[in-house]
């Protein structure tokens, strides 16, 4: 099984003569480090810095901005951190989840699995282009009028993801709205909503 | 004048109060505009990542920041553990890094040097033989220790009573964690001075009016010097009570650094840190008479772990619901080193039901009745609560058949088809109390009819907010969108942490005393001035009548309070009738198993659910909607996995702790129970109950299917394959 949190976080602090200095029990810890850690502690010893700020334009909901940020950063970090475009959210931060969902090119999209430099010259859409003022996209107002929504911290990606399946499916079935949003996940449980949201929009044509 | 009593009133009376009214931040948060903590972003924002201990239990041998200290970027480094402490679980947390980004934060988490001494550990939370050999936490101190050991009246004797058939059953349910989609966490801001707070936190939270003075203590300040803000919380299901060490943490950062901090719990972090669900795995005997179908006595002993602290499961709600004359119940707690345990949604009952309702099912089977008819026919042996709603339960019980069909569909265990796909039902009860915590309030109405509320409340998503709004506007007679709900700071009145299923109670008793006691100062002022009885008065569609004829309007009769807003404070509990405890329900389920592949699929699950006088009827059935997903969740795929070697935590990510997808809930049917006899009593908690009963209910619609018991939740593949081949041994 691997373990996305020591491949991100493992780094020359752990090390793997000291840990196994420690009493017989220990050495069951041997698992402990996986060659993944292995090759990045090597790679720090190496003395590798991350590279130097640069300019980033990205084309956000309509908008081009250029950011000065560093090649790694995601492109859900830039959005978030740096554009206070919060909508989408940080939860597992491994494309699993879908809370971080946004349209590329109008394609849902993980934004925890794009660097923001390489998503130049695409077109970004985050959840906040879907509400104008008063004016909200259909989706929305369909999860507000089915209650398709708890704590809320899973809903915006919901939401985009639904849009973008829309947009593909527009007359959908139940069965393709329970495969197309399955890369989302929530915690409080509103599927019930947001199966009927859909199901509502898609009988309309997905408008 | 008749005497004032506040009242819900007559059920057909509201135009808000037991409507589907939407949520009052729906827009807000499906639009991604409401926010959360972990959105508070102010400009000069550090972000600050952990480094946490990832294995067993060892003592820390050296810590070493400075080089932390040096990464270009970094601005304030902690330490929450020193060389010579001890770090006892998978995750438990060291130190942490201040950046101006959360990559340079991560640079600097690993510019860290730890090392660490390895303890022995012992992390398997069913192995209780192995528990009582494992070298013990502290010197001197079992791993295990027996919570609960009592016998009442001769079990062992009826059990030998003649028509008397004895069951033997082995049941349990594993650690599962909160796993909030938001992670704990918190944005401290020291200001500038002044008559002000010195600290304002956003603060991810379901304690609002109480978490303020634990950050004081933290910091050294008095309680008046914190300001709590939680506008938006992204779940909490029991473990965001506290402002934990982290919280505390990232203010003193924010304070060395001269900058704001925001400290969020990785997702690693959130799975193994703030709180688990504690585990409880079971022996039990169950003996019934066969020929009047009555459960004659009950012996069992469990087994489980909250974390280092011992626990498992209350041995003294065992059996959960039912009771019986003649048993004994023995709760073994097991010391591991693994996280420690919170409050999870309704403590130790679903973990309680799962254990009795197998048993009780199993039982039924062996004597060859029907569960439901078993359930009913044992409706006399209610425990001290549950027995006060035994008509409740046979009304639900009723009801619930009614609905799924039960005695068209059920079949005798084992006889779900001849095929591979097995298909089966179940049923479960449970209870909670769910009475109205301790809250106060100020309602506010404004000389030119504005109408606001403030407590020092959260809402978690249950839609406390919306139902505050309700109360306020039904009472004043305004639309819901002339009203103003004002909560998520430590600013406002108190108001209880949301925790026990007891804020919809605690908020809407003090908001409608004060909202009522409002409307009957204005109203007074009408009469005065209109020459009409004050008591002949109603508040409605934005106007004052008396006796079907209009007086005035609402915005008229506000100008008679004056220049200044009247303002009247509401408090609560009040034994008024407002509000209520104690809630029962019953849930089925409808399942399919595939005895080739071990998979379980959900045809259909129904809950039958009262809770009092329901405020909105919508984001009640969310809340059952929401408990019936958890309780598909920890029926069928979510555990914290531990690794007995390395003591680790191995599934802490969303890929390997599963939870259903949209497409794995089947059909889920919500039936909320509100006869006048429901409504009359008043406002229940609601949040906790419908969580309880779903497993126990798949759980017993699997054994249903195959005629064989799958012990242990989750029922995953292997373990319902395990079982199967376990069966023809």
């Amino acid at each position: 099984m691997r373990d996305h949190e020591d491949q991100a976080k493992t780094g020359p602090g752990f090390n793997r003569r000291d840990f196994l200095k420690g009493s017989g029990a220990a050495m069951a810890a041997t698992a402990l480090v996986t060659q993944d850690q292995e090759a990045v502690a090597a790679d720090e010893a190496k003395g590798v810095v991350p590279a130097k700020a640069v300019n980033i334009t990205l084309k956000v909901n309509g908008k081009d901005v250029t950011l000065k940020l560093e090649p790694r950063t995601t492109l859900l970090d830039a959005l978030r951190d740096h554009l206070n475009l919060t909508g989408c959210k940080d939860v597992c931060d491994t494309t699993n989840c879908g809370a971080c969902t946004v349209m590329i090119d109008g394609k849902a999209t993980y934004a925890c699995a794009r660097l923001a430099i390489e998503v130049q010259g695409k077109a970004i859409q985050t959840v906040e282009s879907l509400r104008q003022g008063e004016h909200c996209d259909a989706v929305i107002d369909g999860f507000v009028k089915h209650d398709a929504m708890q704590c809320g911290f899973c809903t915006p990606g919901f939401v985009v993801a639904t849009r973008a399946f829309l947009n593909k499916n527009p007359n959908a079935s139940l069965e393709e709205i329970q495969k197309g949003l399955g890369g989302n996940l929530c915690r409080c449980g509103t599927y019930a909503g947001i199966t009927a949201c859909a199901l509502e929009l898609a009988k309309k044509g997905g408008a | 004048m008749a005497e004032r009593k506040v009242s819900w009133g007559p059920r057909d009376s509201h135009t808000l109060i037991g409507k589907e009214v939407p949520r009052l931040d729906g827009v807000e948060k499906a639009s991604g505009f409401a926010k959360y903590t972990y959105d508070v972003n102010p400009e000069g924002t550090l972000i600050a990542k952990l480094l946490t201990f990832k294995g067993g239990r060892a003592k820390v041998a050296r810590l070493n920041l400075e080089a932390a200290k040096k990464v270009p970027g970094v601005r304030a480094v902690h330490a929450f553990r020193n060389v010579g402490d001890e770090v006892g679980w998978d995750g438990e947390l060291v130190a942490a890094v201040a950046a101006d980004t959360a990559d340079i934060a991560e640079d600097g988490v690993r510019a860290i040097e730890v090392t660490y001494e390895a303890l022995p550990h012992f992390v398997d939370e069913d192995d209780l033989e192995g528990a009582t050999k494992a070298p013990p936490i502290k010197e001197g101190t079992p791993r295990t220790k027996d919570n609960v050991d009592r016998t009442v009246g001769e079990p062992d004797a009826k059990m030998k009573e003649a028509d008397v058939v004895v069951h033997e059953g082995y049941y349990g349910i594993v650690t599962i964690s909160h796993m909030c989609l938001e992670p704990h966490g918190s944005h401290a801001a020291w200001t500038s001075g002044g008559e002000g707070p010195k600290v304002v936190v956003h603060h991810s939270t379901q304690a609002v009016s109480t978490t303020g003075g634990q950050f004081a203590q933290g910091l050294g300040l008095e309680a008046t010097d914190v300001r709590i803000i939680c506008n938006y919380v992204g779940g909490g299901f029991g473990s965001k009570f506290a402002a934990d060490e982290w919280g505390v943490a990232a203010a003193k950062m924010a304070k060395d650094a001269g900058r704001p901090v925001r400290l969020m719990l990785d997702r690693a972090t959130e799975l193994k840190t703030p709180g688990t669900r504690p585990s409880g795995f079971g022996k039990v005997t169950i003996a019934a008479n066969k020929k009047t179908g009555k459960v004659v006595a009950w012996k069992s002993h469990h087994w489980g772990t909250s974390g280092p602290q011992g626990g498992t499961i209350d041995g003294n709600q065992m059996p959960y619901v039912f009771d019986f004359a003649d048993k004994s119940v023995k709760a073994t707690g097991i010391a591991t080193d693994c996280g420690p345990n919170r409050a999870w949604r309704a403590p130790n009952h679903p973990q309680l039901c799962v254990i009795t309702d197998a048993a009780m099912t199993d039982m039924a089977a062996k004597i060859g009745m029907d569960p439901v008819d078993f359930y009913k026919n044992n409706l006399d042996q209610l425990d001290r609560i549950a027995k006060e709603r035994a008509d409740v339960y046979r009304a639900e019980l009723d009801r619930a058949a009614e609905l799924m069909e039960w005695k068209k569909h059920f079949h005798p265990h084992g006889k779900g088809g001849d095929g591979p796909v097995k298909r089966g039902l179940g049923v479960a009860i449970h209870r909670w109390g769910g009475r109205a915590g301790k809250s106060s309030c100020t309602v506010k109405v404004h000389p030119d009819g504005g109408a606001e509320v403030f407590l020092g409340s959260q809402d978690l998503g249950t839609g406390t907010r919306t139902v505050i709004g309700q109360v306020l506007a039904e009472t004043l007679g305004l639309p819901i969108s002339k009203v103003k709900v004002n909560i998520g700071s430590n600013a406002y009145p108190v108001a209880n942490p949301s925790g026990g299923s007891i804020t919809v109670g605690g908020v809407s008793g003090p908001v409608r005393r004060a909202a009522q006691n409002a409307a009957w100062q204005i109203m007074d002022k009408v009469a005065e001035k209109h020459k009409v009885a004050a008591d002949s008065l109603v508040l409605k569609d934005e106007k004052v009548w008396s006796e079907g004829k209009e007086v005035c309007t609402w915005s008229a009769a506000c100008r008679l309070i004056g220049p200044t807003p009247l303002e009247v404070a509401g408090e609560g509990p009040v034994d008024d009738g407002l509000t209520s405890g104690d809630v029962s329900g019953v849930q089925m389920a409808d399942v399919s198993v595939d005895t080739e592949t071990g998979i379980i699929r959900i045809n259909k699950i129904l809950a039958v659910q009262d809770c009092g006088t329901i405020i909105n009827p919508m984001t009640a059935k969310s809340q059952i909607y929401g408990a019936l997903i958890m309780g598909i969740a920890y029926a069928l795929s979510e555990e914290r996995i531990m690794d007995n070697k390395t003591g680790r935590y191995i599934n802490a990510d969303l890929e390997h702790y599963k939870l259903p997808r949209i497409g794995d809930i089947g059909e889920l049917v919500v039936d909320l129970f509100e006869p006048d006899s429901e409504y009359n009593r008043g406002v229940v908690g609601l949040g906790e109950p419908p969580v309880i009963s779903t497993g126990a209910a798949i759980a017993n619609a699997v054994a249903n299917a195959t005629g064989v018991r799958v012990p242990v939740l989750p029922m995953t593949p292997k373990r319902v394959l395990d079982a199967l081949k376990g069966a023809q041994a």
